[in-house]
């Protein structure tokens, strides 16, 4: 349209659209145009970002388990009296990783800022007149105590404790030296050899110390406690223990934390177990290595496992594992990623299972046994490294070298029980017979060895979902076939409302039935329920077969396509009998009980929330999802293929098989893949319909825990950020991408199949 | 017309059968359980008789015992054989009773177990009482006497007629002392609350009694205001408790134990084996009204659920002022705005897959995302005056609603992207040819003709959300919340508050509950209320699409 035909007509009506006053509306309400697009889009892409952020988030809370250890060196100084206080025996440190703890081989504890190296506190520990200080053990580090041997064949034992005062509101730490058992050093041989080696445990009820002599010879002393009536102190009462000759010398001895088994190497890289139980006694010997000499010698965490470490800087795990018939064998469990020289020290974490090793050429590294994982490894230095010290939170380092520096590193290690081995392989955890799958989160004890496999949720939640299908896709498919393709058109506008409404029924729902009302009920009619699997077939059969039978004056009062209906009294009429049949059976098969029947007979153990009652329910829950996307499918088959193969003389059974299915099996392919995505992620039904036990089993009779009942369950006691937390986001992030891809597939699947319908 | 069965199964009607019976199973499987639900929800506010007969213990020995029947069973003689009970030879099963005897102050358990043949001489007296109470549960029995300030005043018949009286008063008490405890010691103890943390802001912001006397003296001046007026309210508290417990009432139970009930442990009392059936189903509607609108008693396990159906409310409604305008606006632009190619069909698959994602993930994300991140955020920033204890860093009803807000948004986006879809292109053009700009399209035609599909969306999302409990479990729900998050205490709507969920009750109370027995029918009325509320969004919203549907139909031609 030519401008001037537009003024002429704006003349004509007496209103001139060029007037400012239209200008400026025009122009307001393009700017309201434009401001509308730019609001609409920044809101549609914030929701979009939103969306997308909770991938994000998710990964963003699971990749810290993956990533490694870091160290930073915060300070270095040579070490503190090093030359007045003697050499380093052992290195600790207090809670804050603010001061540490120096014993010396001239018996003198120095306490020192671990900043800066400045001494806080020197104590000389009484040492006995003319003995030197030969060796150092600790007890379980968390516990404080330790024990110095000395030349002539005794032990001193100590506690390094430390009092937090608050003076001015600033932090004020004092150390305290304490000596739980007195002053006076105690016998561990009565020989008198200087103690070259030294182990110690202590407990409630008794005290263990084990040496080795310069003569290469063990010696032990065990202390019972006992409390006095009327003072209520604790009486030692001491006892020495005599061993075997041992053919070779030993170099170095270890006892584990129950006080019953002794562990000898020798310089042959031999190790020699001792029970303890009564006198010493050899019980067993293995080879550690075959050639490299055995260095280092340590337990981890909670005294069960042994650490061995050798010339080559390999080092390997090794505990007590139960044996059929011989009782207890030591075995190797695993090993760890070897250091490039010889092994000179291993460092026990005090909360964790895990560790640090360092090797003569000034190399570290953090690993963790359970993971089986080196969390991290670097040279850290030039020199060899004498001794490490760690801090209790496992969060600070003190290194010291042989060229008398030492160096204070701050560690960065969050989550090192974690490692794809640990998630998804079989662990050999301590005191377990085997390597196994095993969930088991927490535990009251703090030297609990987390067992954080996913293998059991995994697997608990794809039985679950199998159980589910295995009800859900025969009748929701079977159900679509004949709603989508025999069905008389006014009973399908009613049958498929009322079964898609199911999709609505909250979960929580069915699963407070599945517990409470169908649990009870399969238990108490479990005959019942396997007749009913085999009789409603038959029944159905056998009323078709009975129809087609009946004169067709009786047959045309039901028009085609409503059989449906008419088969609705034989259901219930069937199940009806069934259940009620359900006692009789019993008593005649099972012998009255066919719960204890299964675990006679079949040895099949039975809970009353098991996978049977998860399947029906969530396969309730998921029927009415297959049934409404396959029926759709079948139902938009395009009508002249059906009607092309009937008027070739097919029958509507043919027609269904031959043509329909073919043409709609994507469709019902992605119903199944969305059906099983909806069972994989259901919570309520699965925590309250089983027992959410973590067990790895296919019987039908027994419970599971999934993925998604475990977060239910354990998230809310979770502490933030630890490990734990962290997995459990990891298990909502395998089902978010798990579900998620399903869904893709599927919804790709069904476009396409929309694409190929549309060509038709 | 006669068929060989060889015919019969080639002409492939068998399994057309088969199929035709996996739609009636379904249908029945779906028919049966809203049946059970509702039967088992309706009949438990029914008073049902109570029945009283000898039971013939092992020994020989007879006792006499009361109760309503809730559950009766056949067992196998087997069975009960090998549990030790003697039967004779002939018998194969066994009918057993599961009687709700109540009286757990006295036995111990509220429900027996009984075998049919060992009731002997069962009847049904009329003088039986029940009578509800706030601890202990039911107390069936006879009523003896009627005590007055310690004082017998009435036995026999016409301690009846007085304890009607008497009962009228005590609950008139009753309400009074609720809505003191409830209400004015509840805003007094918000207020005094409020007072703390304006003080400990005011510390924290530098300032001290020295510095500021003015304000701290105004607040000391508020605070004994509070004080004053909690003083009164004690001592008309006291006065009443006094005149609560002043009257008694002494019953017996079938074998013989008398007990003294306190009138104001009392909830109610009837005769249910004398009661008319008009004074029946005035009972049970009497009963379905405390259902719904009475707070739960005794660890939730008798009592209504309104602060469920309160919480369940608020917290969907909240749900839906976050999720339509999000969900609408981003329809909006994936539909209308943004440039159709291979990034937005992403978009459009990756929203809709979004909603089978499992609802556990989104209260995982809630968790960490809302409530220990953006929670702990707020906290620092304008809650430090509560530290350490969170306000918003802990589960509460703003970050439940938002959680679900996101679970749902992916329903919104593709019921509204549905409906724009479906509007003819003719009247978007016909709107632009007449000079309308795009804006102008969509809010004057596009969206009014598109807005029952939004209702649709909506409606289905707040179905999705009413029943949704696992990231609820996560994010915000307690099994007993003391005060309604919406109440007459500024600011009014505690958005940092817990709240009470009817699914989460359901769980709870059907699976944490100490007394799981006696808590099932009232699990089964919450489960039917649930049901009924969402079935009649569901409906509602299949209603909306179908007239939505009827409308362009007219618009296409």
């Amino acid at each position: 349209m030519s401008q001037q035909q537009a003024e002429q007509s704006t003349d004509l009506s007496g209103i001139d659209f060029s007037d400012s006053k239209f200008a400026r509306r025009r122009r307001a309400r393009a700017l309201k145009d434009k401001a509308a697009t730019g609001g609409i889009a920044v809101g549609g892409i914030t929701v979009i970002i939103a969306i997308v952020l909770i991938f994000f988030y998710l990964l963003a809370e699971v990749l810290p388990l993956f990533e490694g250890a870091s160290m930073e060196r915060e300070s270095g100084y040579s070490v503190p009296l090093h030359q007045t206080a003697g050499e380093t025996l052992f290195l600790t440190m207090e809670e804050q990783a603010e001061m540490a703890l120096r014993i010396t081989d001239q018996g003198q504890a120095v306490f020192f800022a671990t900043a800066t190296g400045d001494v806080v506190e020197q104590t000389q520990l009484p040492v006995p007149d003319g003995a030197q200080v030969t060796s150092l053990a600790a007890a379980e580090r968390a516990s404080h105590l330790l024990a110095i041997g000395f030349s002539d064949g005794s032990a001193l034992l100590l506690k390094h404790k430390y009092k937090i005062t608050y003076p001015n509101d600033q932090r004020h730490i004092e150390p305290i030296i304490e000596y739980p058992y007195g002053t006076e050093p105690m016998v561990v041989d009565d020989m008198g050899g200087a103690l070259t080696k030294l182990s110690l445990r202590d407990d409630e009820n008794a005290m263990l110390l084990a040496a080795v002599k310069a003569d290469g010879e063990l010696a032990a002393v065990r202390f019972t406690k006992e409390e006095d009536f009327i003072s209520e102190e604790i009486v030692l009462e001491s006892e020495i223990l005599t061993f075997p000759v041992t053919p070779k010398s030993v170099v170095d001895v270890a006892v584990s934390i129950d006080q019953r088994w002794l562990f000898a190497t020798d310089s042959d890289n031999g190790l020699t177990v001792f029970t303890l139980q009564n006198e010493p006694e050899v019980h067993s010997q293995i080879e550690l290595t075959d050639g490299p000499k055995v260095t280092r010698l340590e337990f981890l965490l909670g005294g069960i496992s042994l650490l061995v470490g050798d010339e080559t800087g390999s080092i390997s795990q090794w505990f007590l594992v139960r044996d059929g018939q011989q009782g207890w064998q030591l075995e190797f469990i695993r090993d760890f990623d070897a250091l490039p020289g010889a092994v000179q020290h291993i460092e026990p974490e005090h909360r964790r299972k895990g560790f640090v090793a360092v090797d003569d050429q000034g190399d570290l590294s953090i690993y963790n046994s359970t993971a089986r994982r080196t969390v991290y490894s670097e040279a850290i230095s030039e020199q060899a490294i004498a001794k490490v010290g760690i801090s209790p939170r496992a969060n600070a380092l003190l290194v010291e070298d042989d060229q008398g520096q030492m160096h204070f590193w701050r560690i960065y290690n969050e989550h090192p029980e974690i490692s794809w081995s640990s998630l998804w392989q079989k662990v050999w955890y301590e005191s377990y017979p085997e390597p196994d799958y095993i969930w088991q989160s927490s535990a009251s004890t703090n030297d609990f060895e987390p067992k954080m496999s996913l293998m059991p949720l995994t697997f608990g939640t794809l039985k679950a979902a199998f159980y589910a299908m295995l009800l859900a896709a025969p009748l929701a498919i079977c159900g679509a076939i004949y709603t989508a393709h025999f069905m008389a058109s006014g009973m399908r506008r009613k049958i498929k409302p009322l079964i898609e409404l199911m999709e609505a029924l909250p979960t929580v729902i069915l699963g407070f039935l599945a517990g409470l009302w169908l649990a009870p009920f399969v238990e108490t009619h479990l005959p019942g329920i396997f007749s009913l699997l085999i009789l409603m077939p038959i029944g159905i059969l056998l009323m078709s077969f009975v129809w087609t039978q009946l004169p067709s004056r009786i047959r045309h009062l039901v028009p085609e396509g409503w059989i449906a209906a008419l088969l609705i009294p034989i259901v219930i009429a069937v199940g009806w009998v069934s259940i009620n049949m359900s006692g009789p059976l019993e008593n005649a098969f099972f012998g009255g009980d066919m719960r204890s029947w299964l675990g006679d007979s079949l040895g099949i153990s039975f809970d009353q929330r098991n996978a049977m009652v998860v399947g029906l329910a969530m396969g309730f829950a998921v029927i009415p999802t297959i049934f409404s996307i396959a029926e759709d499918a079948i139902f938009s088959v395009p009508k002249h293929l059906s009607n092309g193969s009937l008027a070739l003389g097919a029958t509507p059974w043919q027609t269904l098989t031959r043509v329909v299915l073919l043409t709609a099996s994507p469709g019902i392919f992605s119903a199944l893949m969305i059906g099983f995505g909806r069972a994989v992620g259901e919570t309520m039904i699965v925590l309250m319909a089983t027992g959410n036990t973590p067990i790895m089993d296919w019987n039908i009779f027994e419970g599971m825990r999934t993925l998604a009942a475990n977060i239910a369950v354990e998230m809310p006691e979770s502490e933030v950020g630890s490990t734990h937390f962290r997995v459990l986001f990891l298990a909502a992030l395998v089902l978010f991408m798990f579900t998620f891809m399903v869904n893709t597939a599927a919804e790709i699947v069904r476009q396409r199949l929309r694409k190929r319908y549309g060509s038709l | 017309m006669r068929i060989s069965t060889k015919d019969w199964f080639k002409s492939g009607t068998p399994w057309v059968w088969l199929n035709a019976g996996a739609v009636s199973i379904s249908v029945i499987m779906v028919v049966g359980l809203l049946a059970l639900i509702a039967v088992r929800g309706l009949e438990h506010f029914w008073p049902a008789s109570v029945v009283e007969a000898d039971l013939l213990a092992q020994d020989g020995s007879r006792r006499v015992i009361a109760g309503e029947i809730v559950q009766t069973e056949d067992v196998s003689a087997i069975q009960l054989i090998a549990s030790g009970v003697k039967l004779p030879a002939d018998v194969e099963f066994a009918k057993r009773y599961l009687l709700k005897v109540g009286n757990r102050d006295v036995t111990g358990s509220d429900f027996a177990w009984a075998l049919e043949r060992t009731m002997e001489n069962p009847r049904y007296p009329e003088n039986m009482v029940v009578f509800e109470r706030r601890e202990w549960g039911n107390f069936y029995g006879y009523l003896e006497a009627v005590k007055k300030d310690g004082n017998i005043i009435a036995t026999g018949d016409e301690a009846v007629t007085q304890l009607t009286e008497l009962m009228e008063r005590v609950l008139d008490i009753h309400d009074d002392i609720y809505a003191i405890e409830k209400g004015e010691i509840g805003s007094i103890n918000h207020g005094i609350e409020r007072l703390r943390l304006k003080e400990r802001g005011l510390e924290l912001d530098g300032y001290t009694k020295d510095t500021a006397p003015q304000k701290f003296a105004e607040i000391a001046a508020k605070r004994a205001e509070f004080d004053a007026q909690y003083e009164d309210i004690q001592a008309r508290l006291a006065n009443l408790y006094q005149q609560f417990s002043r009257d008694s009432l002494v019953a017996s139970t079938v074998d013989g134990h008398q007990v003294e009930i306190d009138l104001g442990k009392v909830v109610r009392f009837y005769q249910p084996n004398q009661m008319g059936l008009t004074e029946k189903v005035g009972f049970y509607f009497a009963k379905l009204w405390e259902f719904v609108a009475d707070d739960p008693r005794e660890a939730n396990t008798e009592g209504g659920i309104f602060p469920a159906i309160y919480g369940t409310v608020l917290m969907v409604l909240l749900m839906s002022v976050f999720v339509t305008p999000f969900g609408v606006v981003a329809a909006v632009y994936l539909r209308e705005y943004a440039k159709q190619g291979v990034l937005t069909r992403t978009i459009r698959i990756a929203v809709n897959n979004l909603a089978g994602v499992p609802s556990i993930v989104y209260g995982v994300f809630g968790l960490g995302f809302f409530i220990y991140f953006l929670g702990d955020e707020i906290d620092s920033l304008f809650f430090r005056e509560a530290m350490p204890s969170p306000t918003f860093g802990t589960p509460g009803l703003l970050w439940a609603s938002l959680t679900l807000a996101l679970l749902t948004v992916p329903v919104v986006i593709v019921a509204t992207e549905e409906g724009l879809s479906r509007i003819p292109r003719s009247v978007r053009e016909g709107s632009l040819a007449l000079g309308a700009t795009k804006f102008e399209t969509l809010w004057r035609i596009i969206i009014p003709m598109s807005s029952p599909a939004m209702m649709t969306g909506l409606i289905l999302a707040v179905a999705r959300a009413a029943g949704e409990v696992a990231p609820l479990m996560l994010v915000g729900v307690v099994k007993l919340a003391p005060s309604l998050p919406l109440d007459g205490n500024y600011p009014f709507l505690h958005l940092d508050q817990k709240f009470m969920h009817l699914g989460f009750h359901i769980y709870d109370v059907g699976f944490q509950s100490p007394n799981v027995e006696a808590a099932r029918p009232l699990v089964y009325a919450t489960a039917l209320l649930l049901v009924m509320v969402i079935g009649a969004l569901n409906l509602a919203s299949v209603a909306i699409r179908n007239r939505l549907r009827e409308k362009y139909k007219a618009l296409e031609v």
